[in-house]
């Protein structure tokens, strides 16, 4: 069992219920992987705590416990709060903060029996598309690498949790994705990652980038394990999260071999449009041709405001961002200025030296557009067209099941070349966002490959709490193709 | 009749009240809200604003607005929408505060109360616009430190209910009144403890003057008042002061004003110019508040009748005066208190006139003007009363039985003592030897002795002079030692000198 690092969450949970391997076994192997950080990829990873949770696990399937997920390793992107790990969300302002508490979702899959590596690299805050807005000072160098392309950017902001399932450091990652954050790196990183129905995952433990919006999600290496992580993840958490769905936990792997024939496709006409690079089309174009050979029919459809959710979600993200980053004041925790004077020189100094240059923009820009008179012509306005990109999607679920186009506009860019220009990288978020602002889920799975040998996904959306069909239409497409298995070199 | 003018200057005062709403726990999180514990000891991760943790809304602090919007006639939001305030301070562990905004939960209303004007008794309404839930930030402690600042987040998170009026008052007395008013409402219904020294129940005052028919003058926020006293002198130095520099020919500049109560003065905070953005938007952290009226039928089912139900109910069902009413419903236990004395006597005026003097003038004296616990109990009033109204005793020997019932040493097993009631009154009575003389034989030898040995006042008073008879009476209580009926004395008096 060489290559038990390549195996995913499926095919680990039978070989520790047939006891062909134990979880702690597993667990070395897999922190033996860890060494020298490969694509600086881990933020934080502990052995001593990742191997006391896989003896715990043990004790588990010792005493007979199925648990599908028992003793099967997953890493928590470090915008989870956790106990057992520090959490930094990214930012110099959090750095050796730890938590007195676990997010709801790290408790769940901690409870279904999951050995935690650590903690997964991500943009400060959740903020970007690229991974290179890491702040952490003790990660050197600061920036994720792409495993199909060292020189490339892994996406973001879940780059870390991407990098890691796509380099087989881990055979699943947590991510959360606010504009697009699951989605994006999954395409960029050839692996499969899904973004549920806003409300499904509790927020409750995710360090708040913009609260109507952030959702989180599981990243592996194919729609069968994704199920299997978003079952674990999902259910009721009213207690501690007032905008948790009240809707019973599902299983989410239920319907993922129902046959696709008479699945009505949805092809967005704007996803197609000028900007989209001819590599990405090929690939997705063949993708929906796949899918097309295994009965469904391919359904043209209008979401008109695409171009919109933009400005739309670069109003509202960085107005809920400011005020959700006003608590990083010094007072209580995180990071605080040496020097001062006063007060208000205190906050200055404390927020100047902890924020990142793109923080720094999202809550200069979340301030002005909520200020004194400026709030109807943006903030308001900003909602109203949500309500209709929202509306947009009701229209298009009546004449189709799920909605497929590409994640992205192009594969993964190089490092650097985006990172003096924060427009370029906010407009390659125009094909998620749509979903994002309208609390749909949606989800990336790898459909070949375009310049340079590097992955290209495709997303598939769908209507309110449709994560099943979604993951059914992945895994009948998986079925069928080999993209998936794909490894970058000297990740096997 | 409308309150007089200051130096021909209309005085507008509008009010905003906060009142810390007696839940067990807090408005977005499970920490206890109790007083006085510790510093920090009582703020959880929610309190303290960690990551990730999130406000989820206490069902009771919701029920609490939906009844003070039931007791003051307003209407209940079927759906209102909680806002994020922001600004930076560091008893403000968010960095924003989460509150009410555009839309409130409790909408309209009116606060009516009765006061005293000259002679007259005035019937007044005080419009309110809103109350909103809100929590309250923590304390920042200056004094204790050096160099530094301690903050104490136990308070932080704790639920508010800000009660807004519209600018309906003209007086300092009026915005007393109407304080007063408010407070034993929420009192009352139980939604507060009315605790002013620990900031339970906190008025800030929007004060403003004008001449007559002019527009609202500039107004100026004097916030925390904690005590009606400090109101009252607060509203009426602001007043001078406002129109003394208009006077001098000064604007007034819209301020937040402090009192300061060791110089009666109000001093400016904060003027407009340094008003802050607070950038309110909704929380999307908290979806909107849905009351729907089967939860607003419930509640009102639920809760105790009204003070102004009741003063109404006394009036119609003991035939008492509109005054007596109000004055009975200041409390909810001075109301029962009564009740309980009507009932065990069957003499509702004279039980009011005893609450509201004697009784009264005890609890005021000794138990803090409260009514819980009385050393009497309301049946022994009763009894006493009794005692009047069938002629044993006299009124003023019943005050000093009154005054000897308040004695500690008589209060064997509290308020559990039912058949006490006649035999303690009655003992008293017999052992002070208080008992009228209702034996006329006995009395009219009494009075043919005063008569003789006062010959001058028998010849005025048949001389047209109504006066001598005082002169009459006071030597025949005197001879009787005061267990003479003075009805009695009186009519007897009468028949004789006719």
């Amino acid at each position: 069992m060489s290559d038990l690092h390549t195996l995913g969450v499926a095919q680990l949970s039978a070989l520790l219920q047939n006891k062909d391997i134990s979880a702690v076994e597993l667990a070395t192997r897999m922190l033996a992987r860890l060494g020298g950080n490969p694509h600086h990829a881990f933020l934080s990873v502990d052995s001593e705590v990742t191997l006391a949770q896989a003896k715990a696990a043990d004790a588990r399937l010792t005493a007979g416990d199925t648990s599908p997920l028992l003793g099967v390793p997953i890493a928590h992107k470090d915008i989870f709060v956790t106990t057992d790990f520090p959490t930094t969300a990214g930012s110099r302002m959090l750095e050796g903060y730890r938590s007195p508490f676990n997010a709801t979702v790290v408790q769940r899959l901690g409870d279904a029996g999951m050995v935690s590596l650590g903690k997964l690299s991500c943009d400060e805050f959740a903020m970007g598309s690229a991974n290179e807005n890491v702040a952490v000072p003790s990660a050197h160098p600061q920036a994720v690498t792409n495993p199909w392309d060292v020189s490339r950017i892994p996406g973001g902001s879940s780059g870390g949790s991407a990098a890691a399932v796509a380099a087989c450091l881990t055979p699943a990652a947590t991510g959360t994705d606010t504009g697009g954050s699951i989605r994006q790196p999954a395409a960029f990183c050839g692996i499969t990652g899904i973004k549920p129905t806003y409300g499904r995952a509790s927020r409750y433990g995710m360090v708040a980038f913009a609260s109507s919006l952030d959702q989180a999600g599981p990243m592996a290496r194919s729609a069968e394990d994704c199920a299997l992580l978003l079952s674990a993840m999902c259910g009721p958490d009213l207690d501690r999260d007032s905008t948790s769905l009240d809707v019973k936990a599902e299983d989410f792997s239920r319907d993922l071999n129902q046959p696709l024939k008479g699945l009505r496709v949805g092809v967005p006409n704007e996803f197609f449009a000028d900007g989209l690079a001819a590599d990405v089309r090929g690939a997705v174009d063949a993708a929906l041709e796949s899918l097309r050979s295994q009965g469904a029919t391919l359904v043209p459809i209008a979401l008109p405001r695409t171009s919109l959710s933009i400005p739309v979600y670069y109003i509202i993200a960085p107005a809920e961002a400011s005020s959700n980053l006003s608590r990083f004041d010094g007072v209580k925790f995180g990071h605080r200025a040496k020097d001062f004077t006063d007060l208000a020189d205190m906050y200055e100094k404390t927020r100047s030296e902890g924020f990142g240059e793109e923080v720094k923009r999202r809550i200069m820009i979340g301030s002005y557009v909520l200020s004194h008179g400026y709030y109807d012509a943006y903030y308001l306005q900003a909602q109203k067209i949500r309500r209709m990109i929202a509306d947009d999607f009701q229209r298009a679920f009546a004449s189709c099941d799920v909605i497929a186009g590409p994640v992205a506009p192009t594969v993964a860019w190089k490092l650097g070349d985006k990172s003096n220009d924060p427009l370029a990288n906010y407009l390659a978020d125009i094909f998620t966002l749509p979903a994002s602002l309208a609390g749909l889920p949606g989800m990336s799975i790898p459909v070949g490959f375009g310049e340079g040998g590097l992955p290209v996904g495709m997303q598939l959306m769908g209507n309110y709490l449709q994560e099943a069909k979604l993951l059914n239409v992945a895994h009948q497409f998986q079925l069928a193709t080999d993209h998936h298995l794909k490894t970058p070199v000297g990740a096997a | 009749m409308s309150a007089p003018l200051v130096h021909g200057y209309e005085v507008v005062i509008g009010f905003e009240t906060h009142a810390q709403l007696s839940t067990q726990s807090k408005i977005f999180s499970r920490a206890s809200t109790a007083f006085g514990a510790e510093p920090n000891t009582q703020a959880c991760a929610v309190d303290l604003a960690l990551p990730g943790t999130l406000p989820v809304m206490n069902k009771g602090a919701v029920e609490r607005a939906i009844q003070l919007g039931l007791a003051l006639g307003s209407h209940i939001a079927e759906r209102s929408i909680f806002a994020r305030k922001n600004y930076f301070y560091p008893d403000l562990p968010k960095g924003y505060q989460i509150s009410q905004f555009e839309i409130p939960v409790v909408q309209g209303g009116e606060v009516s109360f009765f006061l005293e004007q000259g002679k007259e008794t005035l019937h007044k309404t005080v419009r309110l616009v809103r109350a909103h839930l809100e929590e309250d930030a923590g304390k920042s402690l200056h004094e204790d430190f050096i160099g530094q600042s301690g903050i104490d987040l136990n308070r932080a998170g704790t639920p508010l209910l800000e009660i807004v009026t519209e600018p309906d008052m003209r007086s300092s007395a009026e915005a007393v009144a109407y304080a007063k008013e408010l407070h034993k409402i929420v009192t009352w219904i139980g939604i507060c403890d009315g605790n002013m020294q620990e900031g339970s129940f906190r008025c800030d005052a929007n004060v403003s003057v004008r001449k007559p028919g002019a527009p609202l003058g500039t107004r100026r926020e004097i916030k925390n008042l904690n005590s009606f006293k400090f109101m009252q002198q607060a509203i009426d130095y602001e007043v001078r002061w406002q129109i003394e520099q208009l006077e001098d020919g000064h604007a007034i500049q819209q301020a937040t004003v402090l009192f300061n109560p060791d110089t009666g003065e109000t001093r400016a905070m904060r003027t407009k110019e340094d008003a802050a953005d607070y950038r309110y938007f909704p929380d999307p952290d908290l979806p909107p508040l849905v009351i729907g009226r089967d939860w607003v039928e419930r509640v009102r089912s639920e809760m105790a009748e009204l003070p102004r139900v009741m003063a109404e109910r006394f009036v119609t069902q003991y035939g008492l005066p509109e005054y007596d009413a109000t004055q009975l419903t200041q409390s909810k236990a001075m109301a029962a208190y009564f009740e309980a004395a009507a009932k065990a006597c069957g003499q509702a005026k004279l039980a009011s006139n005893w609450v509201m003097g004697d009784v009264s003038r005890f609890s005021n004296a000794f138990k803090g003007g409260s009514f819980e616990n009385l050393p009497v109990h309301p049946s022994q009033l009763g009894a006493l009363i009794t005692r009047i109204v069938d002629n044993t005793i006299s009124n003023n020997a019943a005050k000093e039985v009154f005054d000897e019932l308040w004695s500690p040493k008589w209060q064997p097993s509290g308020y559990n003592v039912t058949d006490i009631t006649f035999g303690l009154v009655d003992a008293l009575i017999d052992a002070k030897g208080l008992k009228q003389m209702n034996d006329s034989g006995e009395l009219e030898k009494i009075i043919d002795e005063v008569l003789a040995a006062n010959p001058k006042n028998v010849q005025e008073f048949k001389a047209g002079n109504a006066k001598a008879l005082n002169g009459l009476v006071g030597p025949i209580m005197k001879a009787s030692k005061g267990k003479a009926n003075p009805a009695q004395v009186n009519a007897l008096l009468l028949k004789k000198l006719d």
